[in-house]
């Protein structure tokens, strides 16, 4: 009993033991908030690499792919179709994107996808991440009439106009109606241009008119190329009779390709509220540049209609990736073969069914399919660099933030050396009256364990409540700074993503007091070996 | 120089010591306090009769088995005075010397020393004739280099850690010059100390309430009945020697060992603990065993034996 009162007392009394587990607070804290926002980061960057990628993929080993991508399917299908739930081609090539802004030619280096349309969001999480409802349900490379998105489907209502999902006021516009004034300015452009070069006359009066201000902006380059005069009705008469809306082959581009944010000089909630600027709108024509798949490639281009933006929030992808249909892209290469029309394919991707297990699935399709010639990997696998740099880089943060609890041990451990001296005459009263060595070793021990359940505790309370604030703490630093502290162009998570793990804090917080017990054992040890008649006297 | 008191007590009037004899210590309607405590594991305060010396932590008596402590049961025969069976504390040949360095310091060359129950002993001596350190030998808080001692008839000074512990915790009271007491504590709970030591938590939570009023009647008796909340730090000299004499009191010692209990002290003051101490020597029979540089303080003893250079000259 004297034990528990003297270290309660001792917990009440000796501030400079209260400093010493600051550190231990601190420390504490940290860890959790770091392994919570690293937790969550990873657990939300796994999410979205396993939506964007299939559970399973077969890719070919050779530049050119494998032919026949239906035979593929029927043999993995052969070899594990109990497991397999889902299938389909994919083909990739490393593309240039350009398009038009203000008379401006704006050129992005992609990755272009072919994907088959019907079976691509059976593997992934590919049509969850498109603008239009009507994509999200049934994915097609037709451009809808209207209906876009105009706020960030992925964000909760409280999240709406902030800087991380921003509001998407010129979406209203998109479709079907914004291709005919986008290929009426074009035609204009064109008769502009081509009445233009007839007269050539110097005395042309200055237009007045809102549309003759078309004039006053660059022309456009994009108006004279013939596969976009074909596809808006040029000049050519056989297309007189065609829609002269129609659209191009459908494409679907990254949502950072065609966008940036801005503020619009409101605010909300005390911050700045922000919305996405579109360059480029579903109904929009741009312009792909590929190598074709002969040998030596040629570059080659093809005017392509946007249909939709896709959004996974994985900047890395939302500002690279751009998907078109299988067929069309094959085509474009050079990948169909002319008698038997069968097309050639990159790779396969496989969705599994719940419970199948992806390593054993693998290793069946890898003896099945040469690996001179074929990959199989696991979503894991294509991500593994990525994923095993963050774990290493976690492991590494809890070594360096666990050794500041160590050095705060270290400075229990001086304290209670300090107070055990102070403490002799003490120590030396409570031997004549009877309490034994262990009993003397006990009441430091108990303040040891009384301080690391201190700081620990307190640690626990104050990185919980730093990881439930973190994102209002990150927006209010970045006010006071003037710097984004988590800049959603980098991460596009609406938030900064954390995630308690109860067994961590658990390991965490039991560390901490087990260090504080740890340090506290040596001087301990020395008060119990204290000779009672010493420390009697002891001045 | 010597004085020598005649003992109005004998071992024969006084079957059992009880330092609760007193009715101003007994909880008004109910059972006598040590009654009401017999039966809290490890909280009797009575002299203990099931565990011998150490306390519970000791071996009892009659079950040791080893030679060793077989040994220890017998007293050993004294060449020169021969054993003193009746003794309640007694010594023989005790021999204490420290080394500072090179050099050896003799402290006690040789004493030998009977204390019989109820005797209110005192030892007188100059300073650094080596009082103190044959009260910590008595005490059992230091060991002897050569010599013996026994308690009631069994050896004590070879006793293991705990069961010396429990030697000082159950059957010695302890009174020091510099009061000693825990500045952490309250006055109230710097009393409960030795008993908060002998309980364990549940044991001391179950009995809380009895353990307190028996040291709110201590404190009663030595008249600090108004400063049970008050830190060390807030009560005089003389009222810090009384709480640490009500310390002494609570578990129940057979013999009070003293060490210049009034040498902080004003003279008033003084004479105050002194009259305490007699009073509890005559009204409890209770053994005490004073150590003072003062010769009018060591009158006030039944006897007195007088320490020159670590031997008894006079007795």
């Amino acid at each position: 009993m004297y034990k528990l009162l003297l270290s309660w007392r001792y917990l009440r009394t000796r501030y400079i033991a209260l400093a010493s587990i600051i550190s231990v607070t601190l420390g504490v804290a940290t860890m959790i908030v770091v392994n919570s926002v690293m937790s969550g980061f990873t657990t939300e960057m796994r999410n979205r690499i396993h939506g964007i990628l299939s559970d399973l993929v077969l890719e070919s080993r050779p530049m050119d792919g494998f032919p026949n991508a239906e035979w593929h399917m029927e043999e993995i299908r052969r070899v594990a179709g109990n497991q397999i739930a889902a299938m389909t081609p994919t083909v990739y090539v490393p593309a240039m994107l350009s398009f038009q802004v203000e008379g401006q030619t704006i050129t992005r280096p992609v990755e272009l996808i072919g994907i088959d349309p019907e079976t691509q969001g059976d593997v992934s999480d590919f049509s969850r991440y498109l603008q239009h409802p009507a994509n999200r349900t049934k994915f097609s490379f037709d451009l809808r009439p209207r209906g876009y998105d105009t706020k960030d489907h992925q964000a909760s209502k409280d999240d709406q106009g902030s800087r991380n999902a921003r509001k998407r006021d010129q979406m209203e516009f998109a479709g079907i109606s914004r291709r005919m004034s986008f290929i009426d300015s074009q035609r204009m452009l064109a008769e502009i241009h081509a009445s233009g070069n007839a007269s050539s006359s110097p005395e042309v009066e200055a237009p007045t008119d809102p549309a003759a201000t078309a004039l006053q902006k660059p022309v456009d380059p994009f108006a004279a190329a013939p596969s976009l005069d074909e596809s808006v009705g040029g000049p050519a008469g056989a297309e007189q009779n065609r829609n002269p809306y129609a659209q191009n082959t459908g494409l679907v581009m990254g949502i950072a390709l065609g966008s940036f944010p801005r503020e619009t000089g409101k605010t909300r909630h005390g911050l700045p509220e922000y919305e996405d600027v579109f360059m480029v709108l579903p109904g929009d024509d741009v312009k792909i540049m590929y190598p074709t798949a002969g040998m030596p490639p040629e570059v080659s281009s093809e005017v392509f209609t946007v249909v939709d933006f896709y959004e996974s929030k994985m900047s890395e992808y939302d500002s690279s990736f751009v998907f078109v249909p299988i067929r069309k892209l094959q085509e474009m290469r050079g990948m169909i073969d002319p008698t038997t029309k069968v097309g050639m394919a990159y790779s396969i991707q496989i969705k599994l069914k719940p419970g199948a297990d992806g390593n054993q699935v693998r290793d069946l399709l890898q003896k099945r399919f040469p690996q001179e010639f074929y990959v199989v990997s696991t979503w894991q696998d294509k991500q593994s660099a990525l994923l095993a740099a963050v774990q290493m880089e976690t492991a590494i943060l809890n070594v360096l933030l666990f050794l500041i609890i160590a050095v705060a041990g270290f400075g229990i451990l001086a304290i209670f050396f300090m107070i055990v001296v102070e403490k002799t005459r003490d120590i030396g009263i409570l031997k004549s009256l009877g309490a034994s060595g262990w009993g003397v070793m006990g009441i430091f021990l108990s303040y040891g364990l009384a301080l690391g359940l201190l700081g620990s505790g307190v640690g626990m309370g104050f990185g919980l409540l730093i990881v439930a604030k973190i994102n209002w703490i990150a927006d209010t630093l970045g006010q006071i700074t003037g710097k984004p502290v988590f800049d959603p162009e980098i991460y596009y998570f609406y938030k900064i993503p954390a995630i308690v793990d109860p067994w961590t804090v658990s390991w965490v917080v039991l560390g901490a007091v087990g260090i504080a017990v740890l340090a506290s054992v040596m001087p301990a040890i020395r008060a119990a070996r204290l000779h009672p008649v010493e420390a009697l006297r002891y001045e | 120089m010597s004085s020598q008191k005649p003992s109005s007590k004998t071992n024969s009037q006084v079957p059992t010591m009880d330092p609760f004899a007193g009715s101003e210590l007994r909880v008004r309607g109910g059972p006598r306090l040590e009654e009401s405590l017999v039966e809290m594991p490890g909280t009797d305060l009575r002299p203990d009769a099931e565990h011998g010396i150490g306390g519970p932590h000791a071996v009892p008596r009659e079950t040791r088995p080893s030679r060793r402590s077989q040994e220890k049961t017998v007293p050993k025969i004294n060449p020169v005075l021969g054993p003193d069976l009746d003794a309640q504390l007694s010594a023989c040949g005790l021999k204490k010397s420290y080394q500072k360095g090179p050099v050896v310091i003799p402290v006690l060359r040789g004493v030998d020393l009977s204390v019989r129950q109820g005797e209110f002993l005192s030892i007188i001596g100059r300073s650094g004739s080596g009082k103190s350190t044959l009260l910590h030998l008595l005490a059992t808080l230091d060991a002897p280099d050569e010599g013996e001692i026994y308690f009631e008839g069994q050896r004590i000074d070879n006793l293991g850690g705990l069961e010396r512990d429990g030697l000082r915790n159950h059957r010695l009271g302890m009174i020091f010059q510099f009061y000693h007491l825990l500045p952490e504590l309250t006055t109230l709970e710097n009393v409960l100390a030795p008993l908060m030591i002998r309980c364990s938590v549940w044991g001391y939570i179950r009995h809380r309430r009895a353990l307190h009023e028996k040291a709110k009647h201590l404190l009663q008796l030595v008249g600090l009945s108004h400063r049970l909340r008050h830190r060390p730090r807030e009560l005089s000299g003389g009222e810090m020697q009384r709480a640490a004499i009500a310390r002494a009191l609570i578990g129940g010692p057979q013999v009070l060992l003293a060490d210049e209990p009034t040498g902080n002290l004003d003279q008033a003051s003084g004479r105050e603990v002194l009259e305490l101490l007699r009073r509890l020597n005559a009204e409890q029979n209770l053994t005490i065993v004073m150590v003072t540089h003062d010769l009018s303080i060591a009158q006030m003893a039944d006897r007195s034996i007088e320490l020159v250079q670590g031997r008894i000259t006079s007795s």
